[in-house]
């Protein structure tokens, strides 16, 4: 008789390509090959999402936007798993993905309408800032909620099979899925995962292993080899990556796709170890769970912008100039989006009541007359200025 | 051993036999069930029994209130095609000649026979949840695999919220998931994502567009004779505090059938198609074979009458009928109007408020429990609406606000004797 004892077991390693000096270290994957402009380019996109951060961070501290969310420290993950994606591939996020966000193409424009909240936001104005999305980029817009899109990326990848068996002429599509270690607790990932393996859908499930759920140290979120030891129990392939290594998820990603799509499909399982180097969010002070030091240490030691920067700069495709260039035109790019953003009107007062149903119900006019009554009633008790089209729009 | 007397079984303790109702028996028993109605069902296999009953047997032959519905004679059935012109949207006459005429099924075979013009309709239809491969273990997806296949009718794993939610993300990609909850009673795990994802789905997409169209939430509800705690509910009120979901409830086969198919082939909104389990076997008319639709957001007018509006949905409805049968029968000065709300939300104002403004007196009946149910909302709006009109309060019957204990499941859902009661409270008001 013998127990299975998971300390007794060896941890599943976990997948490199370039070391903390960006030297290579599988030979066998060297990244050399691939065109210098197309590394540059993700090096740029997280560049991009780094430089957005601090200046929407602090726009936030001076109370230009109601809330934010940085994802200093995992720009990697995000920027290189996406780079591996078809743009056909349907994304569901979490919320600490906009590197697939730019990734993918969102512009800046889309970006600050979104985290304004203005009359171009793809989500009218119903939603938080950081909750993107995009139906030209095949990304359901994120909700607050954790770990709700793991399912219905288990249905989505489902469709997209038989979209394809129905009529084979469909280019092969997989849904990409993101969450982080916290969120892989709740009920939902236990059944996205075996939904998804007992029916054969071409899902890649991409946790962002950051060590903290807000507060909550990952000691204090499982007891078992972190996500990646789950996924076998469901009967999933399963790797786990050095997420702030760009070249070695990319990689794990592509590899991913394609087995997802092979013979009849199948899920697949990435856990991408990182650090979340930033606060959970505007709303959080992480030195109150956390020493300073050990997130100074972790941003002077490893981080995936420097990593690869330092690894092109071995290669002579980049330098100190080329980066300030690079930096400040990224930075001149996002404040002149930030200003022309902030500047615009929010939605249309009717934008409150649409999208409930197809139609706006015969019970939701009534409220929209009676909303409009109360403001004509008491004019000055309201400020109408920011609503595009004012009063009008409550017909 | 002691004989038992044979005293004839009183039709009120007559149950409506479900083929299962535990989740752990869900395999077998289902089929043992004749075809035929309750109450031969209950003559050939029941024997003397009592099984669940709340009343003394010995009183039930001074009854004339609470005695077991006819469901053969009941006017709310289309006992023949010939009444169908009176149902908008049935087809009638020649439409019914031309698309294959109609044939009497119950309320699961109007379902299955619902899936099934679903299923062949439209490719993007997909049918799936706990047990539905074998055909459900209220039958009511029966033979669909084997006629459309595994990939497109199938089990999952018990997981009410990995149902739910792989339902959206079918739908968000332009599927048509009709997926199945084995039971109301067990859709609480997928609250989260029925309230928080799917019913906000369109709202927080957006210009994007995406939206959750032909996504469809079966479940069996309501009360069923012994299933207690947790094979009786019916959470439509919780359901319809949320905006997003429409929440429809059918009465009968031809309804079931045209409202499921309205659900899943039209519907641009998700929808929560709640059966009443006790209607599958018992509840028998005439469908049409042919696709139709009926439309959901609107009420139908059942019986006109010119003194109390009654509105109801589901299982009540038959209840309501013969409570006004045998008031009217005693008061043949006054008349009483039977509406059916069938979409529960959003619910058709219109309709039932100008009803009340006519009779000038209303009730609402229903199964779940009163307190913040159903009959609020509308005695609500009734009171709001139509204020000056009203003669006497609006009067709200409901489940008794307690859970379904086993033992007193007749005690606890409105009964003809309470509804018969409420008519005469409203009119002597």
């Amino acid at each position: 008789m013998k127990f299975q004892n998971p300390a007794e077991e060896a941890a599943m390693p976990t997948y490199r390509i370039i070391d903390a000096d960006g030297n290579v270290v599988d030979q066998s994957r060297d990244p050399s090959s691939t065109p210098a402009e197309e590394i540059i380019q993700w090096y740029r996109n997280m560049l991009t999402v780094s430089i957005m951060d601090l200046i929407m961070f602090d726009a936030q501290r001076q109370g230009r936007t109601s809330f934010y969310m940085v994802s200093a420290g995992e720009e990697g993950i995000a920027v290189g798993s996406a780079s591996a994606l078809s743009p056909d591939d349907v994304c569901f996020l979490q919320y600490r993905e906009q590197g697939v966000m730019v990734q993918r193409g969102f512009t800046l424009k889309e970006m600050m309408s979104q985290l304004f909240a203005n009359k171009d936001d793809n989500g009218k104005g119903h939603n938080m800032p950081v909750h993107y999305g995009s139906s030209k980029l095949n990304v359901h817009t994120i909700s607050s909620t954790l770990a709700t899109q793991i399912p219905q990326a288990s249905g989505a990848a489902y469709a997209l099979k038989m979209q394809r068996l129905i009529n084979p002429n469909v280019p092969p599509r997989i849904v990409a899925c993101y969450f982080g270690e916290g969120a892989a607790s709740e009920g939902d990932f236990h059944a996205a995962l075996n939904i998804a393996a007992t029916k054969s859908c071409p899902t890649v499930f991409i946790c962002r292993n950051n060590g903290f759920a807000i507060s909550t140290a990952s000691i204090e979120q499982y007891k078992g080899d972190g996500i990646a030891s789950r996924g076998m129990g469901y009967g999933i392939d399963t790797i786990r990556v050095d997420g702030n290594d760009f070249f070695a998820v990319r990689e794990v990603m592509l590899e991913a796709r394609k087995r997802a799509l092979e013979g009849d499909c199948r899920p697949i399982l990435v856990e991408a170890m990182s650090y979340r180097v930033s606060h959970h969010s505007t709303s959080d002070d992480s030195f109150a769970y956390r020493a300073k030091r050990e997130v100074e240490e972790w941003k002077r030691r490893d981080n995936p912008i420097t990593r690869l920067r330092k690894w092109m700069e071995k290669k002579g495709i980049w330098d100190e100039d080329k980066e300030k260039e690079a930096r400040a035109s990224i930075r001149k790019d996002v404040l002149r989006e930030f200003a022309a953003a902030e500047k615009l009107k929010k939605p249309p007062l009717r934008s409150l009541f649409e999208d409930v149903y197809e139609e706006i119900t015969p019970e939701a006019r009534t409220h929209m007359k009676e909303l409009k009554e109360l403001i004509e009633k008491y004019p000055n008790e309201y400020d109408l200025s920011p609503f595009e089209g004012g009063l009008k729009s409550l017909q | 051993m002691k004989h038992i007397p044979r005293w004839k079984r009183p039709q009120s303790l007559v149950i409506t036999p479900t083929p299962t109702l535990s989740r752990t028996t869900t395999t077998t028993t289902t089929t043992q069930f004749p075809q035929s109605q309750c109450r031969r069902y209950v003559s050939q296999g029941q024997g003397q029994r009592r099984r669940y009953a709340s009343a003394s047997p010995a009183a039930s032959s001074q009854r004339r209130l609470n005695v077991p519905i006819d469901f053969a004679t009941s006017p709310l059935l289309h006992q023949t095609s010939k009444t169908f012109g009176r149902t908008p949207g049935l087809p009638a006459g020649a439409d019914l000649e031309a698309t294959g005429g109609s044939q009497r099924l119950n309320l699961y075979q109007a379902v299955n026979a619902a899936l099934r013009t679903a299923l062949a309709e439209s490719s993007k239809v997909l049918c799936f949840g706990e047990d539905v491969a074998f055909g459900g273990v209220f039958r009511c997806t029966m033979n669909l695999q084997d006629e459309f296949g595994p990939d497109r009718v199938f089990n999952t794993p018990i997981t009410e919220q990995g149902i739910v939610g792989a339902a959206i993300g079918m739908a968000a990609e332009g599927a048509r998931p009709v997926v199945e909850i084995q039971f109301a009673d067990y859709v609480f795990p997928a609250f989260d994502q029925i309230v928080n994802e799917a019913s906000k789905f369109r709202y927080r997409e957006g210009a994007t567009g995406a939206n959750l169209a032909g996504m469809v939430i079966r479940m069996p509800c309501g009360g069923v004779g012994h299933g207690a705690l947790y094979h009786t509910q019916s959470p439509e009120s919780l359901f319809s505090h949320i905006p997003g979901f429409k929440v429809v409830m059918p009465r009968s086969p031809s309804q079931a059938k045209g409202l499921l198919l309205s659900a899943i082939l039209q519907s641009p909104d998700p929808v929560i198609f709640m059966e009443p389990k006790i209607l599958y076997r018992a509840a028998v008319e005439e469908v049409p074979n042919a696709l139709y639709t009926l439309p959901i957001g609107q009420a139908e007018v059942l019986k006109p009458g010119a003194d109390v509006t009654i509105i109801s949905y589901g299982r009540p409805l038959y209840t309501c009928s013969a409570a006004i049968e045998a008031v009217e029968k005693e008061r043949p000065d006054i008349s009483v109007e039977l509406i059916d709300l069938r979409t529960i939300y959003p619910w058709d104002r219109p309709t039932v408020v100008k009803s009340v403004a006519k009779t000038g007196r209303a009730i609402v009946v229903h199964e779940s429990m009163l307190n913040y149910g159903v009959g609020a909302e509308l005695a609500a709006t009734i009171q709001d609406q139509a204020f000056l009109h009203l003669k006497a309060p609006v009067k709200r019957l409901g489940g008794w606000t307690t859970h379904t204990g086993l033992a007193w499941e007749k005690l606890i859902f409105p009964d003809v004797t309470r509804v018969y009661d409420a008519i005469h409270e409203v009119l002597d008001y």
